[in-house]
């Protein structure tokens, strides 16, 4: 082995405690940078890759025939702006049967030739395109059992059954069923009306706002109302990544701290090595190494266990980003999704290079020191660094192996300072975790509206377009009346109050395929979802709507919607945005009164003080049940899977970050000791008991502590304040304040003292040790 | 008379095969003795005074000091004997750098929790005797070593201790600063302390104590009294 190995090989073995904090800190940081990079590849990669292949469409829009020509509709693929167009295409939404006789959901059919142009070229995955009457194309993602090629689809009021030829792919989800134009054209009818789509590429389309502004462009451009809807590309993308991309700002957020978090404990470790380890400098100077072997040395004594740190951090994040790929890969259908080999590569080399540098600058430090300098500094006694601290501290009125220890800090500005930035570092973690806990438990409270009424009474309705709760019983079901289900709610004593609901599918101009929307009858304000802008229902003609649907149609509150089903087509007027990410944020909430074919599904029912959800619930159905009714007490739901991984992740990553920070303070501590190690034999000499001493060095660290827990607390929470809404943006949503205010007075406290509990717990060892150590041996080491 | 020091059997082995670092040794030194402890390096000197300071327990054998049998104490009661019976005098002085003189000699009165005042009167008390009254608020490092070995010395009597240790306390000084310290104990012996003084320096043995031990690869080789203090 050559010599510098001989010295690195020695100092890492010497310095054990250090080196597995370094090990554990570029673990954790390369851990969460893995998993965020992989996430983030996964949430643009291939959308990307083949919206570009595709020359998908930035904005798919919708217009009224009606009001506007199709020589209108050309102008605008010429004007200002707009690099690429292609249309007209004519599309009706329509439910078919498959060869089964099942229904299909709400499809977007539309007319066209053929799939290329100089926008949207789909890609025909299976068989051809249709070339006559009689044939379909169906998105690819249809494809299954059901869907087949050679099978047919059935539509009500066309006799002929459409044959499938193929299978498409449209990555900017222009539509899902394809026909040629003239069959198009046979499916046109008063339930079924039709639109005409163009569809835009823009010179300018990276950003919504940018698209907003194309989208007043066009519709400034046709006759007023003739422009129904838009649909935007970046919303389809964003569906398309909503299962791991709310995920990425937070795991940023985790990667960057543990990024910070391991250069200052790799900085850390090497300049005390450096500091403590003076007069070895000087010894290896003095026999002959080289400023610049000495400089490797040091840099390689950091990277060894940087090395083992960064092999395991891309294991755990492998392992880590597995569950969220998962989702990402549902999300995305049959495409495969693994960490991109490169972020493999990219991420350690880059933890390399910082750990690298992070160690460099005390390591040239200990290049530069002259021999002698060096042996001299390491043999004499301390400067007179912090004296004044002791001599205010002793003044206090507090036993004297307290008021020792807090004055020790001073001695050594620079690592007081780095373990100060653990220690903040650490309560930001804990502080900007425990926020982000909360927010999602309060996602989740805001998402199960239900579990506000104890008690669903379902009427058995499943005439129109009212279709059954989840646990509602069938069978008997028809022949329910809600009216006598609505009466016995009344007539118990226990009855508080109730709303009648359903939900009813429908398609909404500007919005491809069907939508859901919830009907509410009666007072609903206790059911509504959480809003963030507007106000609640209020009766008839009005509408309450996700962000997302606001942003993918363009629209704001004020704005009217049409709404068609089976019973019409009516317009809306949005009144309220809500807190509603169910069905791709695209849920509308209206009054049942609008949809006169539907009746309510359930009575969503709050009961009186004092009364028991199970008895009244039990009470309820005893009546109803012979009528086909039923009635359950709800339980509050424990949150979705992602909600769930996301929780499991955050826990996951803050006690390792928090650790990583007891680290750090254990590592000042440990250096500290070893260097007080003669003041604590005197001590111990002199009579201070184990007691005295560990409380002398916890001393030393709670008020940096308390400092680092002050600092840290108000960083962790505008980190919260910041990264929560771009999450809920990545999710395609604001967020309402219950979900954004989830501090609380006592919780912060909490923290604060949380940032004392880090510095102490991460001292505690070194106290003990230093409690332990005989005063005898310590005082040898003179 | 009463016996401040009690050592009966008493061994020290570091490692279990090889022979002890010292004894098996009895000996017993009477409250008002001053012993001079010499022999070559590695004789067992240090080990010697560590065992009667309790900052490190037999392997064999008792230690009773001050009337306390010290051999079975855990540590918090050995800290606590040491504060309440031990005063401690070492070769490089064990002052805390980051302390004044007066707080280095306040702080094993503060560690018995003795009154802030009670130990500051006490304190001032010690340095007017010993001649450092001037340095007070200076830090240790700005005093000559003879300074320092007194404020040390002052250190080690602030809780009026049964029994004052002294180890090469002349080892670092020069001839004058060692002269000074010699005289200052020959003083504290002759107000009625008791030392016990671990040295190589047959001259300071001679000077200071009553009675001095030899020891030889930690056995005691021979054990002289002397008439009186010359």
């Amino acid at each position: 082995m050559s010599p510098i190995g001989r010295v690195v090989r020695s100092g890492v073995g010497r310095r054990r405690v250090q080196t597995v904090v370094i090990a554990v800190a570029v673990m954790m940081a390369v851990a969460s940078a893995v998993v965020a990079g992989a996430l983030l590849v996964a949430a643009d990669a291939p959308f990307d890759q083949a919206f570009a292949r595709q020359r998908g469409a930035h904005l798919a829009v919708q217009y009224e025939p009606a009001l506007v020509s199709d020589q209108q509709l050309a102008a605008t693929g010429r004007s200002a702006g707009v690099t690429a167009s292609g249309g007209p295409y004519r599309t009706v939404a329509a439910r078919g049967r498959d060869e089964a006789d099942r229904l299909t959901p709400t499809l977007t059919l539309a007319g066209r030739s053929g799939p290329d142009g100089e926008v949207d070229r789909l890609d025909l995955r299976a068989g051809r395109w249709a070339e006559r009457p009689g044939e379909v194309v169906l998105a690819a993602s249809f494809a299954g059992p059901a869907f087949r090629l050679g099978g047919t689809l059935r539509f009500d009021g066309v006799d002929q059954a459409l044959t499938v030829v193929g299978l498409a792919l449209s990555a900017g989800r222009s539509a899902d069923t394809w026909v040629t134009p003239d069959q198009l054209t046979a499916l046109v009818s008063a339930e079924r009306p039709v639109t005409v789509q163009w569809l835009y590429r823009f010179q300018d389309a990276g950003t919504k706002e940018q698209l907003a502004a194309a989208r007043e462009r066009l519709a400034a451009a046709v006759p007023p109302g003739a422009l129904l809807g838009a649909q935007s590309y970046l919303d389809t993308k964003r569906a398309a990544d909503q299962g791991a991309a709310p995920t990425v700002p937070f795991l940023v957020a985790f990667g960057l701290l543990g990024l910070a978090m391991s250069v200052i404990i790799v900085s850390g470790v090497v300049s005390g090595a450096v500091g403590t380890g003076l007069r070895r400098i000087g010894i290896l100077k003095a026999i002959g190494f080289t400023p610049g072997e000495v400089v490797r040395a040091y840099v390689a004594q950091a990277l060894i266990p940087a090395g083992a740190g960064i092999a395991l951090g891309v294991l755990l994040g492998n392992l880590l980003a597995l569950p969220l790929l998962s989702d990402t890969e549902e999300a995305y259908g049959a495409v495969s999704l693994t960490v991109a080999w490169w972020v493999d590569l990219l991420v350690p080399a880059a933890a390399l290079l910082v750990v690298g540098l992070a160690a460099l600058v005390p390591a040239l430090r200990a290049g530069r020191l002259r021999t002698v300098e060096a042996i001299a500094v390491g043999r004499s006694p301390r400067t007179g660094r912090g004296q004044w601290a002791h001599r205010a501290l002793g003044r206090l009125p507090l036993p004297r192996a307290v008021t020792y220890g807090p004055a020790t800090p001073f001695a050594h500005p620079v690592r007081a300072l780095a373990m100060l930035l653990a220690v903040v570092f650490g309560t930001v973690t804990a502080t900007f975790a425990v926020g982000l806990t909360g927010s999602l438990s309060a996602v989740t409270r805001a998402q199960d509206r239900d579990g506000l009424a104890p008690v669903i009474v379902f009427s058995g309705q499943v005439r129109g377009l009212g279709t059954p709760a989840p646990g509602q019983r069938t069978g008997s079901a028809a022949a329910a009346q809600p009216d006598r289900v609505r009466a016995a709610v009344e007539a118990d004593p226990g009855t508080a109050g109730y709303y009648g609901w359903a939900i009813a599918e429908a398609t909404v101009a500007g919005l491809t395929g069907t939508s859901q929307v919830v009907l509410y009858q009666g007072k609903s304000s206790s059911g509504a979802p959480e809003l963030i802008d507007g106000r609640w229902l209020e009766g008839p003609g009005e509408v309450a709507v996700p962000t997302r649907y606001l942003e993918r149609t363009g629209s704001r509150i004020g704005d009217t919607v049409r709404v068609t089903d089976e019973g019409g087509t009516r317009s809306l007027r949005i009144v309220g945005e809500v807190f509603d990410t169910s069905n791709d944020g695209t849920r509308l909430h209206a009054d049942l009164a609008d949809f006169p074919k539907a009746g309510p599904v359930a009575f969503k029912v709050t009961l009186k003080s004092g009364v028991r959800p199970a008895e009244y619930a039990e009470r309820i159905a005893a009546v109803i049940r012979p009528i086909g009714g039923e009635a359950i007490a709800d339980t509050p739901d424990q949150g979705g899977g992602l909600v769930l991984v996301l929780q499991g992740m955050a826990a996951l990553l803050t006690l390792m970050l928090v650790a990583v920070a007891g680290l750090g303070v254990l590592n000042s501590v440990v250096l500290d000791t070893r260097e007080r190690v003669r003041d604590l034999g005197i001590c111990k000499s002199l009579g201070m008991t184990p007691g005295q001493t560990v409380g002398l060095v916890l001393a030393s660290v709670a008020g940096l502590g308390l400092v680092g827990g002050l600092l840290g607390v108000p960083a962790g929470y505008a980190l919260h304040g910041f990264v929560l809404p771009v999450m809920g943006h990545s999710a395609g949503t604001d967020l309402p304040p219950s979900v954004l205010e989830v501090y609380q007075a006592p919780q912060l406290a909490l923290l604060v003292a949380a940032g004392a509990a880090i510095a102490l717990l991460g001292a505690l060892l070194p106290a003990v040790w230093a409690a332990r150590a005989p005063a005898a041996t310590a005082l040898r080491a003179e | 008379m009463t016996q401040v020091i009690e050592l009966s059997g008493t061994a020290r082995r570091y490692d279990g095969a090889g022979p002890p670092a010292l004894g098996p040794l009895d000996l017993t030194v009477a409250q008002g003795e001053a012993l001079a402890v010499t022999g070559p390096s590695g004789s067992g000197k240090s080990t010697l005074l560590n065992l009667v300071a309790g900052l490190d327990r037999p392997t064999e054998g008792t230690v009773t000091v001050a009337g306390t049998r010290i051999d079975g104490l855990g540590e918090r009661a050995l800290a606590r004997f040491r504060r309440d019976r031990i005063g401690m005098v070492f070769q490089f002085f064990n002052l805390l750098d980051d302390l004044t003189v007066t707080d280095n000699i306040q702080l094993p009165a503060q560690l018995t929790g003795t009154a802030r005042r009670t130990a500051a009167t006490r304190a001032g008390e010690l340095m007017e005797l010993l001649g450092i009254e001037r340095h007070a608020r200076a830090y240790p490092g700005r005093l000559s070593g003879g300074e320092r070995q007194r404020v040390a010395v002052a250190r080690a009597l602030v809780n009026r201790p049964a029994l004052l240790l002294a180890d090469e306390p002349t080892g670092a000084l020069d001839s004058a600063s060692g002269e000074d310290v010699r005289a200052l104990l020959v003083d504290l012996h002759r107000s009625g302390q008791t030392v016990v003084l671990v040295t190589h320096d047959l001259a300071l043995a001679e000077a200071c104590a009553t009675r001095t031990i030899h020891l030889v690869d930690g056995q005691l080789a021979a054990d002289t009294r002397a008439e009186a203090l010359r």
